[in-house]
């Protein structure tokens, strides 16, 4: 089988990205250890949704929806479990699973190797999850949270930006 | 999954794997030790690379420093630049071992201050992971005699309390956090309402009543009714107040720089605490300068105190209630 190959007949142009071995792994755990200890320097770092932007990247690239909502749901209860005791597990679990699943689904039909559909993408995509958490919060936990600040709209554009650099720096993990 | 076509396959798992992560949510909701297990793993797991993290990242931001430093000198004078260079890095390493010293001399002297309460210093390895909660992770843990619910706090004031504890570390809810909370009271009027926090930078305090005369700038103090702060413990200074129906709104910046945090005091007792008003000042003393510290970097503040923990709380901190406002902080 080659490394890169075409998905379906009727999606023919729509390539399936394969990874070297352990990249998925080694970025998603990168990842999470950025998210726990880096804010201990730089408070502002705690704006980037690293664990986010891992299950975005490899949603788009693998383009399979199975993978790509088991792989979010990984990330999604890690970062729960690394999170402290005030965040149930499954709140970013089940924000996670529906990104890495809306991802690859999106994947599978679109060219997402733009850095400006990246960038679109990734804003939507964060608009998403957060959608989710909020829901979760208010609707299985009855916690109040407000739907829109202006800290979360600057942090939409941050994770964006970060996202077209990050995912050009994760492009060179694949299997060329 | 046999009868069911391959492209609704992954609709079916999505359904699946979204319904149990609801399950398990509602089993956490309903009995709160559900998944700690799991919690006591990860966090098992990660600790010792955010251990390896935070000392790779301090030796990192050395040699940048450093780096920096050597590059601000001219080249017409090599002799010059090359003692200049040395000179500076002494200073930068001087400097920066200086400011270490007074941070853990402030430390040590809020101890020697307070020597019948006992403490243990600690430093901060790590954060949350997401932006839904306010956490700090500690290096030091149950081995260390720290238990659920202990107070932390730096000599600037109150930092917020223990709310898990592993082997080797601890988490730290802060004040921030949307589920915190502290018994307080104003500084002036010693008016008594709790303070919590509103997920955002500042803290909000809820039940003031209209009637009651709150300056911008007045300070706001534990009231020690809580039972796990001291009285009179720093918490902040109002910087906003808002008539509200029937409490004002008021708002309060923490005295203790929560978003940069690196060393930290745990209360190491879980019974009612009385400070020492004379000695309350977290400033170093000429008595407390003139001791030893006789303590490593990483416990800063443990003392002898340490080692014999307190025993288990007289009482668990009430819920809050706007009609008893004064004894209320937030439930876990």
């Amino acid at each position: 089988m080659n490394d890169a190959f075409d998905i379906r007949n009727m999606e023919s142009h729509i390539e399936v990205h394969k990874f070297r071995g352990g990249a998925i792994v080694g970025a998603t755990l990168l990842a999470l250890m950025f998210q726990a200890f880096v804010p201990v320097y730089f408070a502002k770092a705690a704006m980037i949704d690293l664990p986010l932007l891992i299950t975005i990247y490899f949603g788009l690239s693998r383009r399979n929806p199975s993978t790509g909502l088991l792989l979010g749901m990984i990330i999604g209860l890690l970062q729960d479990s690394l999170s402290g005791p005030t965040v149930p597990l499954g709140l970013y679990g089940i924000a996670k699973t529906v990104i890495g699943y809306v991802a690859s689904s999106i994947g599978a039909r679109l060219d997402t190797e733009h850095p400006a559909a990246r960038f679109a993408l990734t804003i939507i995509f964060f608009g998403l999850h957060q959608g989710i958490v909020l829901l979760t919060r208010r609707i299985l936990l009855a916690q109040s949270s407000v739907w829109f600040t202006v800290h979360l709209a600057a942090a939409a554009v941050v994770n964006a930006i970060v996202a077209v650099f990050l995912f050009a720096l994760l492009d060179h993990l694949r299997k060329s | 999954m046999a009868g069911i076509p391959s492209r609704h396959k992954s609709i079916f798992l999505l359904t699946g794997v979204v319904l149990l992560q609801v399950l398990l949510l509602a089993l956490q909701i309903k009995r709160d030790s559900e998944g700690r297990l799991i919690r006591v793993w990860t966090v098992g797991a990660f600790s010792p690379f955010e251990r390896a993290g935070n000392h790779g990242i301090g030796r990192l931001r050395e040699t940048w420093r450093h780096y920096f430093a050597l590059q601000n000198t001219s080249r017409e004078n090599e002799e010059l630049r090359h003692e200049n260079d040395e000179l500076k890095m002494q200073v930068n390493q001087l400097q920066s071992k200086a400011v270490e010293a007074d941070r853990l001399a402030l430390l040590l002297n809020f101890h020697k201050s307070r020597e019948n309460v006992p403490m243990l210093g600690a430093r901060v390895i790590a954060t949350s992971a997401g932006t839904a909660s306010a956490t700090i992770v500690l290096d030091r843990g149950s081995k260390d005699h720290i238990k659920k619910n202990m107070g932390v706090i730096t000599p600037e004031g109150v930092v917020g309390k223990v709310v898990e504890v592993f082997d080797n570390t601890s988490e730290v809810l802060l004040l921030t956090d949307k589920d915190s909370g502290v018994g307080a009271m104003l500084g002036n009027s010693r008016v008594q309402s709790p303070v919590g926090g509103a997920g955002e930078p500042l803290l909000v305090m809820k039940y003031v009543a209209n009637d009651d005369v709150v300056n911008v700038g007045e300070r706001v103090v534990t009231s020690g009714m809580d039972k796990i702060f001291p009285r009179d413990l720093p918490i902040g200074t109002i910087t906003d107040i808002k008539p509200g129906n029937p409490f004002k709104s008021i708002r309060i910046r923490p005295s203790a720089n929560l978003e940069r945090l690196e060393e930290v005091i745990v209360l190491l007792t879980l019974q009612p605490l009385q400070l020492n008003q004379e000695t309350e000042t977290a400033k170093p003393s000429a008595s407390a300068a003139g001791k030893p510290v006789g303590e490593t970097a990483k416990s800063p503040v443990s003392g002898g105190t340490a080692a014999k923990p307190a025993p288990a709380p007289a009482s668990s901190a009430p819920v809050p209630a706007p009609a008893n406002a004064a004894a209320a902080v937030k439930p876990e």
